[in-house]
């Protein structure tokens, strides 16, 4: 029993830090809809200011408690003036643009700040020194329990206080949950917008901040800090409900106590237990514990997906061309340039795949990299249990993405928007956990070696046939799915479910039919990609590569047929000449995000058909 | 006090308002009158800002340029807006509600206040922490009103606020309008329904197809049934 106790309060002390962080989520996401990918780097960075600002303190005058407390405000501070700029530098000017771009540039933000960090503070985790007034203990039950984490649980609801006075008592919280509801009706009575969002930001950067700082004693600070929580944060948001303050407190509560015993019942699967439990609240509740439909999310007027439309015949022409440079590639190329172009192939069908769903489907995945890694896994894993060869491994991959396609699609496609988004990273976050936890089955963070092609395939050239056979072919396949009567089918439902259901379409059908063919597409990149490295690793999964994804699509522009291709060319060419030679890649990858969101909101090839339209005199629509 | 002059507005490429022009004089009543999807709706968000006016389009309000502004800088000149699908905040009670619409004094008017809101629109004071999405669709429509008053408007755009309302709610909004107008209030509002612009406005303007056909009072209106039967008349 007393086991259970301290399991509990731990748990207690675990849900206020989430908490924290979660509430600033959701209000930032109530208000402005911006999905805040950068949450997360606040919340780091919260952690690495209260130590650099603490330890300033204390060197002043003496370790004492209250200068303590003090750099844990000032840090919080510091962080919610920085998440005030962002917004009025970057975000305030794609408040209209696509959900996605918003992503994607507080994605570039994550990235920048990174390597801030990394340049700031080095690579070294920076624990807080503690002194004896940190590390007292009290007596609970028989138990020794850490008086910071008993204190730690008064933090969570004291700041629920707090926010609900705010939210309910004062003018400003007043008008937060009306703009939350209808913005543009806020702005026709007369409240400035920018003020009121900026307001927003700064509270909610507060306090991701002060989430960050009140870990720092038991934690420290370090680098992966930020894509750790933002994975949980999401899922404490969606549990409890877009936008809702205290659905986000109840959510906390419960993820933190499933974080608590899991650690204790299931030490190789906590990750996978909270994500079990998402989905569980999803499948029962919908829109999580205390969230609602969102009725109107959007404002804006006449926002009509354009018509997917065939590329001109000259980029066909341009990609038969370079399709046969590449394959004659072996005969005057290196064997590192061949190397390369079977990446390429890879990244083309992953994005193509990606694409499928994004663009004809309007199913957004945030974790399309899961189906990439349960290929390459599927290959690898073929290999290591069954012994089977390449030409095996190479279907297998394709059929074990496919079918995990099938069970998480059946859940993900009856949500819709930012639910099903935030859906399909958290399975993309269990089968990450489950390569990365179970270490005996899949080799945890060392992953699978010697996953080689068979002997006919092994030299370079004939490995770079097979994978463009393999990958341009299934990309080809998508592409002529789109156009035949299930692919119309499906740009049905996604313009119209009930539209698409009353002319007798079975909309979440179609949609999971496209959420495995996606998945397949994946999976077969996977594999290849497996073969082509030799071995696998959990990072194949991981949030940067379903980010990485995303990217390609929407660089190249979601509603085009051509653009995930000139978008994974574009962006593996740039990531492989560019980046790669500076020490600072990410800061100047996620400035060129930034960039390019701004400057292209129809991604590129969206921006030069426009262009070339525009040019012939074909207006686009 | 409002002066519209070549006003135009898009959808996308669709064309909706062709040069649109109308004079408001301080205190009066105006009524754009129309069929469904002739215009009305979108000349009221054009003004306002909610939709974006094609350059060369004029708005000028109390001598003040408004055309290209963003619609919270031309509330705060003094322009109200009570849109047709009344949007009221359905997770506020009405008194937050109220207070969101809520603005600073403006000179030379007395300024609204609950309190004050009440007397015309009664049904609300009984109603005071109710939330929005619980109260009747009449209940909305004034407090809708209510909710643009609290922001001490020059002149309120009414977006249709007879429409589906029960006749005897419908009775109750012309006297509130006529309230409003009693308090020094210029107001511009649509009807589809002539019956209920004749008991409320003092002079018409007809748009069909985005575009106004015949301005003039309503008296003259009456005068030529012609007219009438040509663009009201379903």
């Amino acid at each position: 029993m007393d086991f259970i106790l301290i399991q509990f309060l731990t748990g207690l002390a675990n849900a206020s830090a989430l908490f924290l962080i979660a509430s600033g989520l959701t209000v930032i996401f109530g208000v402005t809809r911006i999905v805040n990918f950068a949450h997360g780097s606040f919340y780091m960075l919260g952690a690495y200011l209260t130590w650099t600002i603490t330890r300033a303190l204390w060197d002043w005058s003496g370790r004492e408690p209250a200068l303590f407390i003090a750099g844990i405000l000032l840090a919080a501070l510091a962080v919610g003036a920085i998440g005030a700029l962002i917004e009025i530098v970057l975000l305030r000017r794609i408040y209209r643009a696509p959900e996605l771009f918003q992503l994607l540039a507080t994605f570039g933000v994550v990235l920048m700040i990174q390597d801030i960090a990394l340049a700031v503070w080095g690579p070294e985790d920076l624990p807080l020194p503690r002194p004896p007034w940190l590390r007292r203990f009290v007596e609970i039950a028989g138990s020794r329990f850490p008086q910071y984490d008993l204190i730690l649980i008064f933090v969570g609801p004291a700041v629920l206080a707090l926010l609900w006075f705010l939210f309910q008592r004062t003018r400003f919280g007043v008008l937060v949950r009306a703009a939350t509801q209808d913005r543009e009706m806020v702005a026709a009575l007369g409240v400035d917008q920018r003020v009121l969002f900026t307001g927003v930001f700064f509270l909610g950067s507060t306090l991701a901040g002060l989430g960050g700082a009140i870990v720092l004693p038991s934690q420290s600070a370090f680098l992966q800090m930020d894509l750790a929580i933002i994975a949980e944060a999401f899922v404490v948001v969606v549990v409890g409900g877009l936008g809702s303050v205290p659905g986000a407190f109840l959510a906390a509560l419960l993820i933190a106590q499933v974080q608590a015993f899991g650690i204790v019942l299931v030490p190789k699967a906590t990750l996978v237990l909270v994500f079990l439990v998402m989905a569980i609240v999803l499948m029962i509740r919908p829109y999580g514990l205390l969230g609602r439909p969102q009725a109107h999310a959007r404002a804006a007027t006449g926002a009509v997906e354009p018509v997917i439309r065939p590329a001109p015949a000259i980029l066909g022409w341009a990609g038969a061309a370079a399709l046969l440079v590449a394959a004659a590639a072996p005969f005057f190329a290196g064997p590192y340039m061949v190397t390369v172009l079977v990446e390429l192939a890879v990244f083309v069908l992953f994005a193509a795949s990606l694409h499928f769903m994004m663009g004809p489907g309007g199913i957004v995945s945030f974790g399309h990299a899961a189906y990439f890694g349960l290929g390459a896994y599927g290959a690898a894993l073929g290999l290591r249990y069954l012994a089977v060869p390449m030409e095996a491994g190479i279907v297998l991959a394709p059929l074990l993405a496919g079918a995990f396609g099938l069970v998480f699609g059946w859940f993900a496609v009856r949500l819709s928007g930012v639910y099903l988004a935030m859906l399909t990273l958290a399975f993309a976050q269990i089968v990450w956990a489950a390569a990365f936890q179970w270490v005996e089955f899949t080799g945890g963070d060392n992953g699978i070696l010697g996953v080689w092609p068979s002997e006919w395939a092994r030299e370079k050239g004939a490995y770079l046939w097979l994978a463009l056979a393999l990958c341009i072919g299934a990309t080809l396949l998508l592409r002529r799915i789109i156009y035949a009567p299930f692919g119309y089918a499906l740009r049905a439902t996604r313009d119209s479910e009930l539209r698409a259901e009353a002319i007798g379409l079975n909309a979440v059908r179609i949609r999971l039919g496209a959420f495995v063919i996606a998945a397949l597409g994946a999976g077969l990149a996977g594999g290849v990609y497996a073969y082509a490295k030799g071995s696998v690793f959990p990072t194949y999964i991981s949030i940067p590569k379903s980010i990485d994804a995303l990217l390609m699509v929407l660089l190249g522009g979601v509603q085009t047929v051509s653009g995930p291709v000139v978008g994974a060319l574009a962006f593996h060419t740039l990531f492989l000449t560019v980046l790669q030679a500076f020490t600072w890649w990410r800061f100047i990858l996620g400035f060129a995000i930034v960039l390019l969101v701004l400057a292209f909101p129809q991604g590129i090839a969206g921006f030069v058909r426009q262009r070339w339209e525009r040019a012939r005199g074909l207006e686009a629509a | 006090m409002l002066s519209v002059r070549q006003l135009n507005a898009f959808y996308g490429r669709a064309h909706i308002l062709r040069d649109v022009a109308l004079e408001v004089a301080r205190g009066e009543v105006l009524v754009l009158l129309g069929r469904n999807g002739a215009g009305k709706s979108t000349t009221m968000k054009a003004i306002m800002g909610l939709v974006r006016p094609a350059p060369g389009s004029s708005v000028s309000f109390a001598g003040t340029e408004i055309a290209g502004s963003p619609p919270y800088a031309i509330a705060r000149l003094g322009l109200g807006y009570v849109p047709e699908d009344r949007r009221i905040f359905t997770d506020l009670t009405v008194m937050e509600n109220l207070e969101v619409g809520r603005q600073k004094p403006r000179d030379g008017l007395d300024p609204w206040t609950p309190q004050r809101l009440f007397a015309i629109f009664p049904n609300l004071a009984a109603m005071k922490d109710r939330p929005g999405g619980r109260m009747s669709g009449g209940e909305q429509q004034m407090l809708t009103i209510a909710r643009t008053l609290m922001g001490n408007p020059r002149l309120v755009l009414l977006d249709e606020p007879s429409e589906g309302l029960a006749p005897v709610i419908v009775q109750q909004m012309a006297e509130a309008i006529r309230a409003v107008k009693a308090a020094g209030l210029t107001v511009v509002l649509s009807e589809q329904n002539l019956h209920f612009a004749e008991r409320v406005a003092d002079r018409a303007a007809i748009i069909e197809k985005g575009i106004v056909r015949w301005t003039g009072t309503l008296d003259a209106l009456r005068a030529e049934p012609a007219i009438k039967a040509q663009y009201l008349s379903v």
